[in-house]
């Protein structure tokens, strides 16, 4: 034989002893070491390439800055390093499972995106002559279509940018209802429940109303009893902002009646539809006897969240509230669509204009490629996907953790932290399952909930997937109730380890600063 | 259906583990009236990946692209090019299809992004801080408009002539729902000035912009005296971010809160949005700043790390008290914004701003030179109102009819101002051309023959 | 000089017409890490039971109530630099505003320290 004993080891060999951890380089395997773009010496450069400027005579007359901006450029391969090193601190939905209570974070179809891309809706221009946009246009009341007829509304605005837009659009559509009724000055309050979302309060607040907070029952549901107490007087009262189903992630068994008693107070019904994914294709708002209700397209209808944000809110208005939605708005007509720009003619009653163009148009494709991809037939299944899927991890997990309240949820389960040890708490838990590798569920939110943890799986996980993750956070529950102290220092395994927010607030540091002289001198 | 994984099986069986007959059963709470017996009626059951790209791309297909023709349409977005790694960094899945970092442990790429972003919309305003973003423009503008309020203790607020009329209307939407006066200076193309004149002791802020909406630019320093004389502040408003690498910007102005568009700025045209709010401030107004910020920080072995911060001015802890109930911002716009601008660094974005800058004087130059056009705008970035001798919505269909997509009629922003029913505003970029110049000019002046 | 309390968990150090203004010890460890103080301008007239000033955590802002009418004379500026003196020396180094009193009978319905620390003991 030849005893050819040349080339690599192939096998692992055991070491005795741990290797340290701490590498020169900063940079850990596949973890890449990466310093702010300001501590680059790309200082005075650029990594773009642009043709000479011929030296034009300026007709700036004068105004003109003093000093350039100082800022680094980095060439394209730093550039695109600089942020696929960053994009690996980051967890996501196409990572894994992200369970964060009343966001929503479902599957992003790739399709959306593509479409969202083609540049007969990215490159066309809001001003641009509207003979030259009909096929936008026609998106845009194709849309409209399809979230009037799945909430069962007359009337949708479009334009508002995010749900707390929308929430906006809604109260401002009931204040200028009240202005139309003369009743603008003496109906102030609205009532908000305790468990809202604290947008709620913040919006009626913008819209210059009073909010008079109402208390839950010991189902998680409105206290009927208080919300009859608040509405015996009547004359101040402008509405209801409610959520539903609410932030418990129960349905609010007594909608109709609540309907009901605030439009026998002279008041509107504003319901924060955040949760809509619970009932998409199988209830529909309209129904229900409300008045107007935003849709968060970057949580039912799959427009991905993009860190935070951009969303997108339509609202739905009932008839009531139709006549005073926001221009811009669309209508159809002999010469094709159009769009009524200002608050006059046939948008006199318009309350006005919330936002500089016609709203998310990069959004409105993506959520009309959804829910054309699903159809009515496969909206209901999302729904009952996700309201199944949570059901599921309430059920799996209620024997080791405690469940908020009594029986089945709706597209979310919420627990409450009596279940763990003195000293243990809901962060510790939230962070324990970082290591584990999931991202949180929502934690002390709603506040009615002690230590609470909100969980929304949504329908984009399969059955093994919950599986696993039940049975990482089961472990997690266990050790919190046996007072495991080594939680409070979790996560161990991620990027970071728990940062010092306090610090953060006390001395903002909001941008990057050249180092001091002496700090430079030093090094 | 393809983005649903559980089978008719896991659904048996998970049905089975909760107890529960069929997923009706989680549905009781809903009042019998509204419970429909089968799918929404009316709508379509769904349909294949091919089916719904075909259709939609056959929507696309009905307009005209800003690239397919000689496009010259400004007025709060433009048509800029956007270097192809910035859409490769925002399809990235981990800052596409992520939260707000709520969890900064594992969010400190989209935080360190936040944190680049905030310095460098800091550094092309001159302002000391800036957030991490708003919706667009006009609802920036909107609240700066009640900050300023909040922030003196004041419920006036003055608007200048040249203001997009988009943000004064969202402006004027937000102050007088919370019984702020609004004042509206009359229309006019070179009148930024006026608000000097307009401020007086009730007055929180006044508003003025550069490049205005008809493109003129001013140096607004006497209107922040002014107002600093009145103990009132000074809001710089822009709609074209590229001009901060040539002229003036508010922070050389004397501005206290500085707000505009950066759509053009690593972002498509989309029709109007998602864009992105640009929100700055001086130093001593941040605790009244709406919207997310990002600070720096250590975690608990001293690394430095960056966390969302001041969050007690935020809707979900001050609640009824929040300085704004915003919530959802632009992130992932904000995020090709400073990707963009990444690449660009500041030499680049001064380097393309004279290109925007010497492209708009040359079509100036050409349009001036046909029979019948006068150019209103005495100083302009990229941007200029011209008079044509017949109605704009004609020319415009004129020029339509030639394949260039001339600008903006004024009549569109002001319907009621007839002196201005004959007035164009357009736009050049880095992206116009001599061609696209050349017929531009021949067109409007067959037009005008 | 004396010093009385409120249920509000504010303190009143009163000397001459002046009362000094601040949070308890009690407070300062409920709020946690206090990361800012906003203070009223000098001037202001306040009447009792208006929001007088606001301290805030990372997760919490909460209203310090004017505990007697007045005009603020001062305001401790030293803590927007360093709120952290609110939990290390609340009630001392820590004081919120100095107020001119305009109603001094306010004060006696107050608690004195006995009282309140026995109103602690019950929460």
């Amino acid at each position: 034989m030849s005893m050819n004993s040349q080339g690599r080891p192939s096998t692992p060999v055991a070491t005795g002893s741990q290797h340290d951890t701490e590498t020169v380089s900063g940079s850990k395997g596949l973890y890449q070491f990466e310093p702010l773009i300001f501590e680059t010496d790309r200082w005075g450069k650029t990594g773009v390439d642009l043709p000479k400027a011929k030296g034009t005579k300026s007709r700036l007359g004068g105004v003109e800055r003093t000093g350039k901006a100082e800022l680094p450029g980095l060439s394209e391969p730093e550039t695109v390093r600089h942020y696929m090193r960053l994009s690996q601190r980051n967890y996501a939905i196409d990572l894994g499972l992200f369970p964060l209570g009343s966001c929503t974070m479902k599957h992003n179809p790739r399709l959306n995106e593509k479409m969202a891309r083609l540049p007969g809706f990215a490159d066309i221009h809001p001003m641009q002559p509207q003979a030259s946009v009909q096929g936008a246009l026609e998106l845009i009341d194709e849309l409209a279509t399809w979230l009037k007829t799945l909430t069962g509304m007359p009337a949708v605005a479009m334009s508002p940018k995010a749900g707390a837009h929308g929430e906006l659009c809604g109260m401002l559509a009931i204040r200028q209802a009240l202005i139309s009724r003369g009743e603008a000055d003496t109906r102030k309050r609205v009532l908000v429940p305790a468990s809202a979302h604290g947008t709620n309060p913040a919006t009626a607040a913008q819209c210059g109303f009073i909010v008079d907070e109402i208390g839950a029952d010991k189902r998680g549901r409105v206290d009927m009893d208080d919300l009859r107490a608040k509405l015996e007087k009547t004359d101040d009262v402008a509405g209801i902002m409610l959520t539903n189903p609410n932030t418990c992630g129960l349905f609010e068994t007594d909608i109709k009646e609540i309907a009901d008693l605030i439009h026998e107070a002279g008041g509107y019904f504003y319901c924060d539809g955040a949760n809509f994914n619970a009932i998409v294709g199988r209830v529909r708002p309209g129904d229900l006897g409300i008045d107007a209700m935003h849709i968060n397209l970057h949580k039912t209808f799959s427009t991905p969240h993009g860190g935070g944000g951009p969303g997108s809110g339509p609202t739905v208005l009932s008839e009531a509230l139709a006549p005073f939605a926001p221009v811009p708005f669309i209508l159809k007509d002999e010469d094709g669509f159009r769009l009524v720009e200002e608050a006059e003619e046939e948008a006199k009653e318009s309350f006005g204009r919330m936002a500089s163009f016609h709203g998310q148009m990069g959004m409105f494709v993506r959520a009309l490629s959804y829910m054309l991809s699903h159809g009515a037939d496969g909206l209901k299944q999302v729904a009952e996907d996700a309201v199944l899927n949570a059901n599921y991890i309430q059920a799996k997990l209620k024997t080791v953790m405690t469940p908020a309240f009594d029986g089945f949820c709706m597209h979310e389960a919420l627990f409450s932290d009596k279940f763990t040890a003195e000293g243990i708490e809901t962060i510790d838990i939230a962070k324990a399952l970082i290591d584990e590798g999931y991202h949180p569920m929502t934690m002390y939110f709603p506040l009615v909930v002690h230590g609470a943890m909100l969980i929304e799986p949504t329908e984009t996980e399969s059955k093994a997937e919950l599986d696993r993750f039940c049975g990482a956070l089961e472990s997690v529950a266990r050790r919190a109730a046996q007072d495991d102290d080594t939680l409070k220092g979790a996560p161990y395994l991620a990027p970071m380890k728990r940062l010092d927010e306090t610090h953060a607030a006390r001395k903002p540091v909001l941008k990057w600063a050249p180092p001091a002289p002496e700090q430079l001198a030093a090094e | 259906m393809r983005y649903l994984p559980l089978t008719q099986e896991d659904r048996a069986d998970m049905l089975s583990a909760i107890g529960a007959n069929s997923v009706d059963d989680f549905y009781t709470d809903v009042p019998e009236s509204a419970r429909l017996p089968g799918t929404v009626p009316g709508l379509p059951d769904h349909q294949g990946e091919f089916a719904v790209e075909r259709y939609l791309t056959k929507l696309a297909s009905k307009n005209v692209t800003a690239s397919d023709s000689a496009f010259f349409v400004g007025c709060g977005a433009y048509k800029h090019h956007v270097p192809a790694s910035i859409d490769m960094v925002i399809q990235r899945s981990e800052f596409l299809t992520t939260y707000t970092p709520y969890q900064p442990e594992i969010a400190q790429g989209t935080l360190q992004t936040l944190f680049e972003f905030q310095t460098q919309v800091a550094e092309i305003t001159a302002m000391d801080v800036a957030n991490a973003s708003m919706y667009d423009g006009a609802t920036s503008c909107a609240e700066a408009a009640v900050m300023a309020c909040r922030a003196t203790r004041r419920k006036k607020v003055v608007l200048s002539g040249g203001l997009h009329p988009h943000y004064a209307a969202s402006t004027k939407l937000l102050c007088e729902a919370q019984g702020i006066e609004v004042v509206q200076l009359p229309a006019a193309i070179d009148g930024e000035l006026e608000l000097a004149g307009a401020v007086d002791d009730a007055t929180a802020c006044v508003i003025g912009q550069s490049p205005n909406v008809f493109g003129t630019i001013t140096d607004m320093t006497p209107v922040a005296d002014a107002a600093h004389e009145k103990k009132a502040l000074f809001v710089s408003v822009f709609t074209e971010a590229v001009s901060l690498g040539l002229v003036k910007p508010p922070g050389e102005m004397g501005a206290d809160i500085a707000v505009g568009e950066g759509q053009s700025i690593g972002n498509s045209l989309n029709f109007g949005g998602p864009y992105v709010g640009l929100f700055a401030a001086t130093q001593k107004l941040v605790r009244q700043m709406p919207g997310r910020l990002c600070g720096e920080t250590t975690d608990a072995e001293g690394k430095r790390g960056f966390v969302l911060t001041l969050s007690t001015r935020e809707q979900h802890i001050r609640r009824d008290k929040a300085t704004s109930n915003i919530c959802t911002n632009s992130g992932l716009c904000a995020l090709a914004f400073t990707a963009h601008m990444t690449l660009l660094g500041g030499k680049g974005l001064h380097d393309l701003a004279v290109l925007n800058h010497e492209a708009a004087c040359d079509l100036a130059d050409a349009l001036e030179a046909v029979n019948g056009v006068e150019i209103l705008t005495p100083r302009f970035f990229n941007e200029f109102a011209f008079r044509v001798p017949m109605n704009a919505a004609d020319a415009l269909q004129g020029l339509l009819d030639r394949d260039v997509v001339g600008g903006v009629r004024v009549s569109r922003l002001y319907p009621h101002e007839d002196e201005l029913s004959n007035v164009i505003v357009c736009a050049a970029t880095e992206c116009t051309t001599p061609e696209d110049i050349a017929a531009y000019a021949s067109a409007l002046k067959e037009i005008l023959s | 000089m004396t010093v009385k309390y409120t249920e509000d968990h504010e303190w009143v150090s009163v000397e001459g017409d002046t009362a000094t203004v601040g949070i308890t010890s009690y407070a300062a460890e409920q709020l946690g890490d206090v990361v800012f103080v906003e203070l009223p301008e000098e001037g202001r007239n306040s009447n009792k039971g208006d929001e007088l000033a606001v301290v805030e955590s990372v997760k919490a802002a909460s209203d310090v109530y004017a505990p007697v009418s007045g005009i603020v004379k001062e305001a401790n500026s030293e803590l927007e630099g360093a709120p952290e003196t609110v939990n290390q020396d609340p009630e001392g180094k820590a004081w919120f505003v100095k107020m001119l009193i305009t109603d001094p009978t306010q004060l006696d319905a107050m608690m004195d320290a006995d009282a309140y620390k026995a109103f602690c003991a019950d929460l």
